[in-house]
């Protein structure tokens, strides 16, 4: 009797091999999931993607319908095709949820985020980052003799590009909201 | 006409407003004020079982054999953790239970009080939805809900967990019809153009197969009405996973037995070598499939399925349903019908021979033993004793399980109460005290190994009480027979822990319980001691001591192809090599 063979790289979770044969075609999709506005929603929503071991890159969530009791949560989330299919599936499913929209492929979608600066130095460091901050449209929102804190919102990509120059400038902290997606077009 | 009354006078309202006959409950300090209640009226029965555990198997029992939802009634605190395992349970088989628990007062929340804990955050990722309720106006439209949710769409546990100061309160009661419930409304009805693509591939298909699940028995029996009828009027073959036994009857002509890891070795290879599969209410869960790709590489397959995340969950779907089984099936049937009844006769015969030949493998078939009990035989006997009696089974979770599913028969729905997706030792006893009370006549014969069995056995104390009947058949082998067959097969014979050591005497425990004990360890007397199982008007608990190394065959195992199965009998093995397979 042989013993049970585990494949090589096959899920952690199983003896199966569970490999998906597209494994290496992950994409990102931003999800918009309106949800009832109750005590227990973000935890359930989250508990679905830890329990089943799916990728959450960003949160947001507010209440967007005071009198419908509404929230709106967008999640940028990762994963196989089949993975993001059945992400929206179990979402679909859930009592509090009513509607799931995949805004990465109902269209084109406009994505902001808003994030915060700090960034400390002196001399030519400090001229250089009010420089690129003007550059990339981040206002000034608190500054003393040897800091800045910027503000600035966009796409999640230029959040990063800005944050990636301002590294050696003397950014200590950043702080981001996550993604807020909307539709393009009514 | 608006109601005023307490919280706890509205949770029993409520509850007989749902219908509920019986609550499966165990009292504490949090919901004192619902028990009193509960004794000033008769309409609702209460059962106080030994452990909450046993008062939720106890209701998925209820559930599954009568198809209504099982209500469950506990304290806070550790009454609640103590439904955890059952509530799991309930969701991975899908079936519809309501419990409703006490809590600390809503001013006491969060302050580490007497009996305290987060029972709505330990049981969210469990139930199909959860509450807790903070004022009492709410709580009788919370119930409603509740209810609706459990039995609506995909059925599965809910919970409602209620501050004690909101059962004293008094409050509104809601009345069923207001509550609002519209919300959450799955969808039943399937695409008739995915159902006509389905029948198109139906009407040429050369080797289908159609392949049942517990979404046909959840559906209800009229379902498996239907299912009966599509198959007699196409001819094609059907096998079922664990959960869906019954649906389609074992006597029918176009049976397989059972598929999966334990399955036979005609309804695995049927699913093999199939050109299409046709799931109905089933979710090819990794007892099914074994190797994903591996699985059934030539068919094309069509899944029904109320829940639209089983479907391409593990296996890609070429026509998916999303829709409740009868509904669907009701919508085949009759497009079906309508384009002419067509099938392919002949591929179905050519189909029908290869199937033969597959049966003729006689892969149930066991070595005679001479004086020790074999668990197949005692199955067998069970099952020719017991054959035409209004009879329903439970099973605990081990080999005499998967023994149960193979050697006896199913006519019909509802009458197989096994826990499948989460395997729970000690499920069996309290599930058989459950169907019992909901089939007060009929026979109800728990299956067990005498390591489950142990698990709950608290529960002959409920029977008892309530003069419920059960039927404890214990096969006993004195050991944890499948993990011991599974440390033989696949860990080298190291046998951990895998033995039942100091086991109590049996017959005596019976008789402590107060019930009847019988033992037999010899097959000559085997028939004798059933009959008298049989004949006694009470519970009774045997112990039929059986060979102790058995093993269940057929098994694929873990990961493996649908063609790479383990036969028993030596005499088969040379066919599974001329057939390709690997591991013998
Ligand atoms: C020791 C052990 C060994 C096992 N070995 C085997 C084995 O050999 N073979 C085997 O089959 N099982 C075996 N099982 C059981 C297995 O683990 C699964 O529980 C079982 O296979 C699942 O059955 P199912 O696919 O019918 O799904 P269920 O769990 O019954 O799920 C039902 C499906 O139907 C859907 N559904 C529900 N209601 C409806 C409706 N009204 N309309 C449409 N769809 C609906 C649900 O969404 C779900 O997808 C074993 C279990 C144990 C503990
Ligand atoms: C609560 C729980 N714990 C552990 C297991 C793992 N397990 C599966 S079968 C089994 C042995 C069951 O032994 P027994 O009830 O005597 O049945 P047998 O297999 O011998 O028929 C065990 C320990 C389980 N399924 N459930």
């Amino acid at each position: 009797m042989s013993p049970l063979q585990i494949k090589k790289g096959s899920s952690k979770h199983s003896a199966y091999d569970l490999r998906d044969p597209n494994a290496e075609l992950i994409e990102t999709h931003t999800l918009a999931v309106i949800v009832d506005n109750e005590s227990g929603v973000l935890a359930r929503v989250i508990g679905l993607f830890s329990a089943r071991g799916y990728n959450i890159d960003s949160l947001t969530v507010a209440e967007v319908d005071h009198l419908g009791h509404r929230s709106r949560i967008t999640v940028v989330t990762s994963g196989t095709p089949q993975v993001i299919t059945q992400i929206k599936a179990q979402l679909e499913r859930m009592v509090i949820v009513h509607e799931v929209h995949d805004l990465t492929v109902e269209g084109p979608s406009v994505q902001r985020e808003l994030a915060l600066f700090k960034v400390k130095g002196r001399g030519d460091a400090r001229i250089e980052a009010l420089r690129l901050a003007e550059i990339f449209r981040a206002n000034v929102v608190d500054s003393t003799l040897e800091s800045f804190v910027f503000e600035m919102t966009g796409t999640p990509e230029k959040v990063d590009a800005f944050a990636e120059l301002m590294r050696p400038l003397g950014l200590i902290e950043v702080a981001r909201t996550g993604v807020a997606a909307l539709a393009r077009g009514a | 006409m608006t109601r005023q009354m307490t919280g706890a006078k509205m949770v029993v309202q409520a509850l007989k407003d749902q219908g509920v006959e019986v609550v499966f409950g165990y009292p504490g300090g949090a919901v004192l004020p619902i028990y009193d209640e509960v004794f000033q009226q008769n309409d609702i029965r209460h059962i106080l079982v030994r452990h909450e555990q046993g008062a939720i198997h106890a209701a998925e029992g209820y559930a599954r054999s009568t198809g209504k939802p099982g209500v469950v009634l506990v304290t806070s605190g550790p009454g609640a953790t103590n439904v955890v395992t059952g509530i799991v349970d309930a969701l991975m088989d899908s079936i519809p239970i309501v419990v409703l628990s006490g809590q600390v007062p809503t001013f006491m929340i969060g302050s580490d009080a007497f009996q305290e804990g987060d029972t709505v955050g330990i049981t969210r990722p469990c139930t199909k939805m959860n509450w807790l309720v903070k004022e009492t106006d709410k709580l009788a439209e919370t119930i409603h809900q509740a209810f609706h949710v459990a039995t609506t769409g995909r059925p599965g546990p809910v919970l409602v967990d209620i501050p004690k100061d909101v059962q004293f309160a008094t409050g509104t009661y809601c009345e069923k019809p207001k509550a609002k419930t519209d919300h959450y409304a799955p969808r039943v009805k399937g695409d008739p153009e995915m159902i006509t693509k389905l029948v198109e591939l139906m009407e040429t298909a050369e080797r289908p197969v159609f392949y049942t699940g517990g979404g046909v028995i959840n559906s209800g029996p009229g379902a498996s009405h239907l299912l009966r009828e599509f198959a007699e009027a196409t001819g094609f073959p059907v096998t079922s996973t664990l959960m869906g036994l019954g649906a389609y009857p074992a006597s029918g002509k176009s049976w397989l037995g059972m598929l999966g890891m334990h399955g036979t070795y005609q309804a695995n290879w049927a699913m093999h070598d199939c050109d299409l599969m046709i799931n109905i209410g089933a979710r090819f869960d990794d007892r099914i499939t074994g190797r994903i790709n591996a699985f059934s590489p030539g068919s094309k397959k069509a899944h029904i399925d109320i829940d639209p995340s089983s479907i391409n969950k593990v296996i890609h779907t070429d026509v998916p349903i999303i829709g409740d089984v009868g509904h669907v099936l009701e919508d085949a049937l009759k497009i079906w019908k309508s384009r002419g009844r067509k099938v392919n006769r002949e591929a179905l015969a050519r189909w029908w021979k290869q199937i033969e030949e597959w049966k003729a493998v006689d892969c149930l078939a066991y070595k005679p033993s001479s004086g020790v009990i074999r668990p197949q035989h005692a199955l067998a006997r069970l099952e020719a004793l017991t054959k035409g009696m209004d009879r329903y089974i439970t099973t605990e979770v081990g080999q005499h399980q998967m023994w149960a599913a193979q050697y006896l028969g199913f006519e019909d729905p509802n009458r197989w109460m096994t826990s499948g997706g989460l395997g729970t030792m000690g499920y069996g006893l309290p599930a058989s005290v459950g169907v019992q009370i909901a089939h007060p006549d009929a026979l109800v014969i728990n299956v067990a190994g005498e390591a489950s069995w142990l698990m709950n056995m608290q529960e002959m104390g409920t029977a008892m009480q309530y003069r419920a009947p059960v039927k404890q058949f214990i096969l006993n082998n004195e050991r944890l027979g499948m993990v011991r067959q599974w440390q033989e097969l696949l860990h080298g014979e190291r046998y951990s822990s895998s033995w039942s050591e100091a086991l109590p005497d049996f017959v005596k425990l019976a008789e402590a319980f107060g019930c009847k004990g019988i033992r037999c360890d010899n097959e000559a007397d085997l028939d004798d001691a059933i009959r008298d199982m049989l004949a006694y008007d009470g519970p009774v608990i045997f112990d039929c001591l059986v060979e102790k190394h058995e093993n269940c065959f057929p098994m694929i195992p873990s990961g493996n192809a649908h063609n790479d199965m383990i036969l028993g009998d030596a005499k088969t093995q040379g066919v599974i090599g001329a057939s390709g397979a690997v591991l013998v």
